[in-house]
């Protein structure tokens, strides 16, 4: 039976492969080790690629590892390195959360990802204009790969 | 953050002093968690306190029960402040926290209002995490709010509670089920992910019911879909509704074939990709249906965007699996994907290439991949080597070039599996194809004198001694070995001694020097080393330790005929005496080992991993030990031997098993027995075998177990005569006669008296599938489109009721005893539809090709068209006489 697509993970690790952030929406990986372990081979396998400026992609067993730096790289203002990355560690993690409910794609567009994740209180409603479908357009092609994974 | 920190510009060296959570501590956290506690609330403060909090679980930190009860209560109070930003750190820790279904109490009021709040944010994630926190009667209370939310204007909200729904349908589906009609109206949504999420869901409510999803297909397929994602969504179901609807036997024109067609030119990536993946995975696709999707595929290729081009690359290479001609076409821009920087993107270019690539372009690949090789891991290499050996099977006038590629890559570094890997390849080679054997052999030999692996170089010897002295000029290899002797570890040493001494038994003119050779090894360090030597060197000498060449030659040569289990447990029970150990005296019967062992044995690589020592199962075994018994000797060539088939039930007192062994014009049974009480000695143990329900067969011959004492496996044989080259089949029943002697316990002795008794063992049968050897083909659809059309036989076959496809699937390869090919012994879950390829070669070395093409209705009703292709058209009717009568 078709089930949706579903996004096992979702990784940020540091230029020595050690964790920023992450969260897991599948059982795959059921202890801490066991994902310390993945995230290694996944930081093994991709260290080489450079997907600053464009979405890379690595088959790891039977998991395709999809790169992308697009929302991070919009919350950090295109700053991302692992000071900048922890100092907002907070934004991190609402962007993780707005990107992905349960393992299921919430939203693709980075911009309206950044803009719903740093939002800042002053200003509560603006970012959440509705995005124009071009938008999601742009930015939904990663996302395709990302549902290839099943 | 708790430590403000400075920021340095002139070094980035120190990186600890740069992270705000170095040396956070779960304890000093939770005191600092206290905060929320207080009557004024300061929210920057509190939110970072939280995002500590969050960070130590982010790293793997756990909190107690008590510990994650006080924070979760604190953070509730935190509801009381206003602002948006610690509000969204609220929802987050709460989610993390997963309070349990008391604690839920607590915060669902707040959260109920938030639901309701102007504020869109606060809606949206005040539905995500009320349904993730809450249960089935608390559901009912908010679903009124949930079914609005799905309507609600505002896209983000609507999609919340969409997707809370598919999270809800799990848990609580009866009530999901309700919102049907909100959610078709989220299918219209103007918002694209609106629009993707309420087609998952009501797909999911839906999914049970075939025709309602056909309808909603149906309907939606004539295009009111914007959103790509939704649309992707859309062509997977589409596919399903395709399958399901060739299952019910609706033939003609294949249904939303021009839908799957037209989104190939949709503007959207995803969709032309995900189209162009449904096209080539319909059931038995033809190549016109095929050729649309290959071309977009193929634009792909060339895609700038590393993403697209491994989908394209990814699909392909699927798609050359079981339609190689299909992708030809694409492979000169395969072949420039040979060097792209993303080496996944390679290697599936590669072996996409090695598939579908043909004789003459060979040699242009090696050429590439060659270059390609030092800078990928080793996994991939691997994934390479193996392709290259099937293609050298395939190709065996290419074999120079793949040899050529293969040794250059064995000089290079790598790690042990990748190196065994190609020495395997090198070894199949050299028994598939003789003239490959001296150029291998001498790449071994190169290999071996800088090789790290001593579980290599001793395969690598020993495989040496077999094949180097049937050479055209054995000494060359000599001085390969004998280095062995000086550079190596003692394990090595003592393998290049025991190969010394083939060659000098087996090359008259070596002997001498090979003599000298030996003398020098007895003083070696090592006392395996120096026993091998001194034994071989009386053997070689002909001292008169030995006496005939024939004895030299079976132990120099032979395998051990005695399972080593066997041989181990004997050992053991042997106790120093007068008597010396009679290794006649091991039983040579396998016991039936318990499965994890079984299964190890099944992943024992090929090749070298292999090596022909003594299995007493199995083909080589059987054939070992039949030929052994005098009396068999005239049947001929053993065609087939069957798997055991138990007749006893598990945890009797006597474990009886048989093996059907078909020769031409006779038929061996072969009763392995089994005696599991310790108290009993069995003697003169036979079988009684009543074929009057098996009228071709009569019976020739028995030869009985004269002694089975406790747990020490024997056998029996009984042997029939049927008609020459006839398939005859028939049922015959069996019954254990012997003499039992009680046996003492403590001093193992046997009492002199025995009484005679017998044992009932169930029937047995020799069926039409024992006379067919599962021999599997490499390239199915060539096989088949070698043997003539005109012989084929089609028909059709109602298999009836069956629990699932696989076990219908399954019982017919295991009526038919035939190997399956390309790997379709494996049918995806709850698949309705499903193609077998089989091959085998039936009794009278007839070889017959068999696709069965099995459909399920839903009533569970399993259809089959089985289509045979034989080299004998009588075979391809027996066939289907096989299972017509099975």
């Amino acid at each position: 039976m078709e089930l949706p697509p579903k996004v096992k993970n979702i990784l940020l690790l540091d230029s020595e492969g050690k964790r920023v952030a992450v969260k897991y929406y599948s059982d795959d990986w059921p202890t801490n080790s066991a994902q310390e372990a993945f995230e290694k081979s996944v930081f093994t396998k991709t260290q080489k690629t450079n997907a600053r400026t464009e979405v890379e992609v690595t088959a790891l067993e039977n998991n395709i590892v999809v790169d992308s730096f697009d929302a991070v790289t919009l919350l950090l203002r295109s700053n991302v390195d692992k000071r900048e990355a922890l100092d907002n560690l907070d934004l991190i993690f609402l962007s993780f959360d707005e990107i992905i409910d349960g393992g299921i794609v919430l939203e693709t567009d980075a911009n309206v990802i950044a803009g719903k994740a740093g939002i800042n209180s002053t200003d509560p409603n603006a970012p959440l204009s509705e995005q124009t479908i071009s938008q999601a357009l742009a930015t939904a092609r990663e996302h395709l790969t990302r549902s290839l994974m099943k | 953050m708790a430590q403000p920190l400075v920021k340095k510009d002139d070094d980035h060296d120190d990186e600890l002093e740069y992270s705000p959570f170095m040396g956070i501590e779960k304890g000093a956290v939770l005191q600092e968690a206290r905060v929320f506690n207080d009557p004024q609330v300061d929210p920057r403060r509190c939110s970072q306190v939280i995002t500590k909090l969050l960070y130590l679980l982010n790293q793997g930190e756990s909190f107690t029960k008590v510990e994650a009860t006080e924070v979760f209560f604190s953070v509730t109070k935190l509801f009381q402040s206003k602002d948006t930003g610690l509000r969204r750190m609220v929802y987050l820790i709460i989610k993390e926290l997963s309070p349990s279904s008391d604690e839920v109490i607590i915060v669902t009021s707040s959260l109920m209002k938030d639901m309701n709040s102007k504020i869109d944010m606060y809606r949206a994630n005040a539905i995500r995490v009320l349904c993730r926190i809450i249960d089935g009667t608390l559901l009912t209370q908010i679903e009124r709010y949930l079914k609005q939310a799905i309507v609600d204007k505002n896209p983000v909200v609507s999609s919340a509670a969409l997707v809370s729904g598919l999270h809800l349908l799990k848990t609580n589906p009866e009530i999901v089920k309700r919102w049907s009609n909100e959610v078709q109206e989220g299918i219209q949504s103007r918002s694209a992910l609106v629009q993707f999420h309420a087609l998952a869901l009501l797909h999911q409510i839906r999914q049970n019911d075939r025709l309602a999803v056909s309808k909603l297909v149906g309907s939606l397929t004539r295009g009111s879909v914007r959103s790509p994602l939704a649309q992707c969504l859309l062509i997977r179901y589409t596919s399903q509704v395709i399958r399901d609807m060739a299952n019910h036997g609706q033939s003609g024109e294949r249904p939303f074939y021009e839908f799957l067609e037209s989104c190939l030119r949709h503007k959207a990536e995803m969709v032309i990709l995900e189209a162009a993946r449904a096209i080539t995975e319909l059931d038995g696709v033809t190549s016109r249906e095929l050729t649309p999707a290959i071309t977009v595929l193929q634009l792909f290729l060339s895609s700038p965007r590393p993403v697209l081009r491994f989908a394209a690359v990814r699909t392909l290479n699927k798609v050359a699996m079981t339609h190689p001609m299909a992708v030809t076409n694409c492979n000169i821009d395969m072949e420039s994907l040979i060097s792209d920087q993303n080496r996944s993107i390679a290697t599936l270019a590669i072996t996409t290439l090695l598939k579908t690539g043909n004789e003459s372009s060979v040699e242009r690949l090696m050429k590439q991949i060659t270059n390609f090789m030092s800078d990928i891991a080793d996994e991939f290499k691997i994934v390479v080597v193996e392709a290259i050996r099937s293609l050298c099977v395939k190709f065996p006038l290419k074999y120079r070039s793949l040899m050529t590629f293969l040794s250059n890559i064995l000089r290079e570094e790598g790690g042990f599996e990748y190196k065994r890997a190609i020495v395997d390849s090198i070894v199949t080679i050299i028994r598939d194809i003789p003239d490959a054997k001296e150029s291998g052999l001498l790449h071994l030999c190169e290999f071996i004198e800088d090789c790290e692996f001593t579980y290599l170089s001793t395969q690598i010897l020993h495989f040496l001694g077999i094949e180097g002295p049937n050479t055209s000029d054995p000494s060359k290899y000599i001085r390969y070995i004998y280095n062995r002797v000086h550079l190596e570890n003692a394990t090595v040493r003592a393998a290049a001694v025991s190969t010394l001494a083939k060659f000098g038994f087996m090359v008259e003119s070596l002997k001498p020097r090979i003599t000298v050779l030996l003398k020098r090894c007895i003083y070696d360090s090592d006392d395996e080393v120096r026993d091998r030597a001194t034994l071989y060197l009386s053997v070689l000498g002909g001292d008169g330790t030995v006496d005939t060449d024939k004895e030299s030659k079976d132990f120099l040569f032979g395998s051990l005929d005695v399972p080593l289990v066997n041989m181990e447990t004997s050992l053991k029970n042997y106790e120093p005496s007068e008597e010396a150990f009679d290794i006649n005296s091991v039983p040579k019967e396998v016991k039936s080992q318990p499965l994890a062992e079984k299964k190890a044995q099944g992943k024992k690589p090929t090749g070298l991993g292999a090596p022909p020592a003594a299995p007493t199962s199995g083909f080589d075994g059987y054939e070992k030990l039949l030929s052994s018994i005098p009396e068999f000797t005239a049947f001929g060539k053993l065609f087939k031997s069957s798997l055991p088939v138990e007749l006893t039930e598990a945890e009797t007192e006597y474990a009886v098993d048989v093996v059907k062994h078909i020769f031409d014009s006779h038929v061996v049974f072969q009763y392995n027995c089994t005696n599991t009480i310790p108290e009993q000695l069995l003697e003169r143990v036979n079988v009684i075998v009543d074929a009057s329900e098996a009228e071709e067969f009569s019976e020739v011959t028995s030869k009985a177990l004269n002694s089975l004492p406790y747990d020490s496996p024997g056998q029996a044989f009984v042997v029939f005569e049927k008609p020459a080259g006839v398939p005859a089949i028939g049922k015959f029943s069996n019954t254990l006669t012997f003499v039992v002697k009680e046996v003492d316990p403590s001093t193992g002795e046997a009492e002199d008296d025995g009484v005679e008794d017998e044992y009932q063992l169930e029937d047995l049968e020799v069926v039409a599938g024992d006379y067919m050897v599962k021999v599997g083909v490499s390239n199915f659809r060539n096989a088949w489109d070698s043997l003539d059309e005109e012989d084929e036989r089609v028909d059709e076959y109602g298999l009836g009721q069956r629990d699932s496809l696989g076990e219908a699937v399954k019982a017919v390869i295991d009526l038919l005893g035939m190997q399956t090919c390309e790997g379709t012994e494996t049918i995806p879950l709850n698949a309705r539809s499903h193609t077998c390829l089989l091959s085998g070669v039936y009794i009278g070395n007839v070889k017959v090709l068999v696709r069965a093409q099995f459909g399920m209705d839903s009533s569970k009703d399993i259809a089959m068209k089985l289509t045979v292709r034989a080299e004998d058209v009588s075979v391809a009717e027996a066939i289907h006489e096989i299972v017509a009568s099975g």
